[in-house]
């Protein structure tokens, strides 16, 4: 067999990766003054040229195989890299969302004028907390720019994660994210236990979830002999393995339930959400649900498809029980960033119902809800960031009374996006939401449509709640301010908000766009 | 001797680490368990690719041990921190945030 790697079909994947180990470089042989401004200006450029290479490969004329486009749909459509990476419609607007949401991102975790004494990560993650050394060290001013390999190489992974076509490069992916991950999670200026505690907590379930996805990629190479999605998918129709198939299904779901934050998968998401900086909240929020969801998409899309029988009972349970507990739990929360992750439980549910449409509508409901959910989900936190008092950020829900007296366009905006994840019309969150249920009603998922709509109301009474808080409640004496923060934050805030107006009054370019990307290809 | 007797025993030792990964309370056996299960998912590659008289199974095998040993970079890292910091590295009292 030969070997083949088709260059311009990874260009973005490669250029991230690359980035990466440049980035390494930079930090091992520039001088400290000099590192930020070449880390930063690398980590735009790479992720600006990945995506120009995104909309090249979409857009090329019939690049891939005539027979497969049907010399009807543009752009390439090939397996790369000998069948282990399918690069296809989906897959290209999935990358090309999770490098949008990366380019926003690098600029929240980029703000250096929100806390006084720096950025959002410590000054050396390996000095203890509440130490002598710390306290020299931030004295010092000094900061680091060691997150930026570790960013690079996370959405290097991201990116790999829902084109991989087969188990053994999904898995590498899921690690190659999953690990910087981890370790950026730890590195929080302020609160630095809560951060440890989350990248502990965060790390011991991911290593326990990816364990459960490799075993069940061994089980379904042990009954079909291989792991290729395409070639997985024609030896199951004719195997009689159920034993093992089954079980397989069954395991890797719980690999990728827990990574999109499903319940009874959904533990980490509050204490890792809480704990972690919050810009890489924002980041991770959006970007891995994302990616998360392609791979999920792409898995039980080609590879389990002809089993859809036997596993939509367990999505449907799935899918029930995050809405249902993501926003009943969400109702009891004190605190913003718990209150939102555990919203962001509810609406993998709800993105859940597109994927067990198993339908061209369903796949491309579901990518316009990603790209509606992950922009909302990156401003409203980066909002969060802002809001603080002496001891860094105020998130507890009380602290936010009569904000949008003291601050009226921050609070109005920040009331914008909770509307948007409430999902009222004229925001993206409806456009995003209505696709997702009529898909899922035309798949035959009339009672999970229900569940979802008295769900979404449970839902608005804790966004409401917020609002009524922030607009009509007398503000405390020593309460929080809202930090003016640099251009970095603003453009990014400016970008979210407009994406979640613009989705939600003029949705029908993108709705175009997930349309025309067509189905995974095998 | 029957290689589908290889794949039950990997079964058997996943479900060990998957009990320790829940019952112990020390960060660095629950991690070794873990490894016990990544272990025991290479176990099941290699006793597929016997059976199915396929390549695929053992070099998949190469690959989780390199990732293994990324994880435990990560991992170590991790725990050594917690551990300076607290001066313990049970899971139990790592336990700030809660409802």
């Amino acid at each position: 067999m030969k070997v083949s790697v088709e260059y311009q079909a990874l260009a973005p994947i490669i250029i991230l990766l690359a980035s990466g180990v440049l980035s390494v470089l930079v930090e091992a042989f520039i001088p400290r003054t000099l590192r930020r401004p070449i880390q930063l200006m690398l980590v735009l450029a790479s992720i600006v040229l990945a995506f120009a290479y995104v909309v090249i490969n979409a857009t090329a004329e019939l690049a891939g195989d005539p027979l497969v486009n049907g010399g009807q749909v543009k752009g390439l459509r090939e397996l790369a890299a000998s069948g282990s990476i399918a690069i296809d419609g989906p897959g290209m607007v999935i990358q090309g969302i999770i490098l949008l949401i990366s380019f926003v991102a690098a600029l929240l975790l980029a703000e250096r004028q929100i806390d006084p004494q720096g950025d959002a990560f410590a000054s050396r993650s390996s000095t203890l907390p509440g130490s002598e050394d710390e306290r020299q060290f931030t004295a010092q001013g000094w900061l680091q720019t060691e997150i930026w390999p570790l960013y690079l190489f996370c959405v290097g992974g991201l990116l790999l994660f829902p084109v991989s076509n087969d188990f053994l490069t999904m898995f590498v992916a899921l690690e190659v994210f999953s690990l910087p991950l981890y370790l950026i999670a730890s590195m929080a200026r302020r609160r630095r236990l809560l951060s440890q505690e989350a990248a502990l907590k965060y790390f011991i379930l991911g290593a326990f979830s990816s364990a459960f996805f490799l075993f069940g990629a061994a089980l379904i190479y042990a009954a079909t002999s291989s792991v290729n999605f395409s070639t997985v998918a024609v030896a199951m129709e004719n195997s009689s393995q159920d034993g093992l198939i089954i079980p397989g299904i069954g395991m890797i779901a719980v690999g990728l339930l827990f990574k999109v934050g499903a319940v009874p998968f959904h533990q980490w998401v509050p204490d890792v959400y809480q704990g972690s900086p919050t810009p890489l909240t924002a980041f991770m929020s959006a970007a891995t649900k994302v990616a998360a969801f392609g791979a999920l998409l792409r898995v039980f899309y080609v590879a389990f498809g002809g089993m859809r029988w036997d596993w939509r009972p367990m999505m449907w349970v799935v899918a029930v029980l995050s809405m249902v507990i993501g926003s009943l739990l969400a109702v009891t929360q004190t605190d913003m960033k718990r209150m939102l992750a555990f919203s962001s439980v509810a609406h993998t549910g709800f993105i859940l119902l597109g994927v067990i449409s198993t339908s061209a509508a369903g796949l491309s409901s579901t990518l316009f809800y990603l790209l509606a959910y992950g922009f909302t989900s990156v401003g409203v936190f980066a909002i969060v960031g802002l809001v603080r008092d002496a001891s860094g950020e105020a998130t507890h829900l009380s602290q936010w009374a009569g904000l949008g007296k003291k601050s009226p366009w921050i609070a109005t905006i920040f009331a914008l996006f909770l509307l948007a994840l409430a999902g009222i019309p004229l925001t993206s969150g409806f456009t995003g939401k209505f696709a997702v249920f009529t898909a899922a009603i035309d798949g035959g998922a009339t009672p999970l449509v229900i569940v979802a709509v008295v769900a979404s109301a449970v839902a608005a009474f804790f966004y409401a709640r917020v609002i009524v808080l922030m607009f009509f409640t007398e503000p405390p004496v020593d309460g929080p301010s809202v930090v003016v923060p640099s251009a970095l934050t603003t453009v990014a805030i400016g970008t979210s908000a407009a994406f979640t107006v613009l989705l939600g009054i003029a949705p029908q370019p993108v709705l175009d766009l997930v349309i025309n990307a067509g189905l995974f290809i095998r | 001797m029957n290689p589908n007797n290889y794949l039950i025993l990997a079964a058997i030792l996943f479900t060990i680490g998957v009990y320790g990964v829940l019952v112990r309370r020390n960060a660095i056996i629950v991690f070794m368990s873990v490894e016990l299960m990544l272990n025991a998912a290479n176990l099941a590659f290699v006793a597929a690719a016997r059976n199915t008289g396929t390549l695929d199974g053992l070099v998949i095998a190469f690959f989780v041990m390199v990732v293994a040993a990324a994880e435990v970079v990560v991992g170590l890292a991790i725990i050594v921190t917690i551990f300076r910091t607290r001066r313990s590295a049970s899971i139990d009292e790592a336990s700030l945030m809660k409802y």
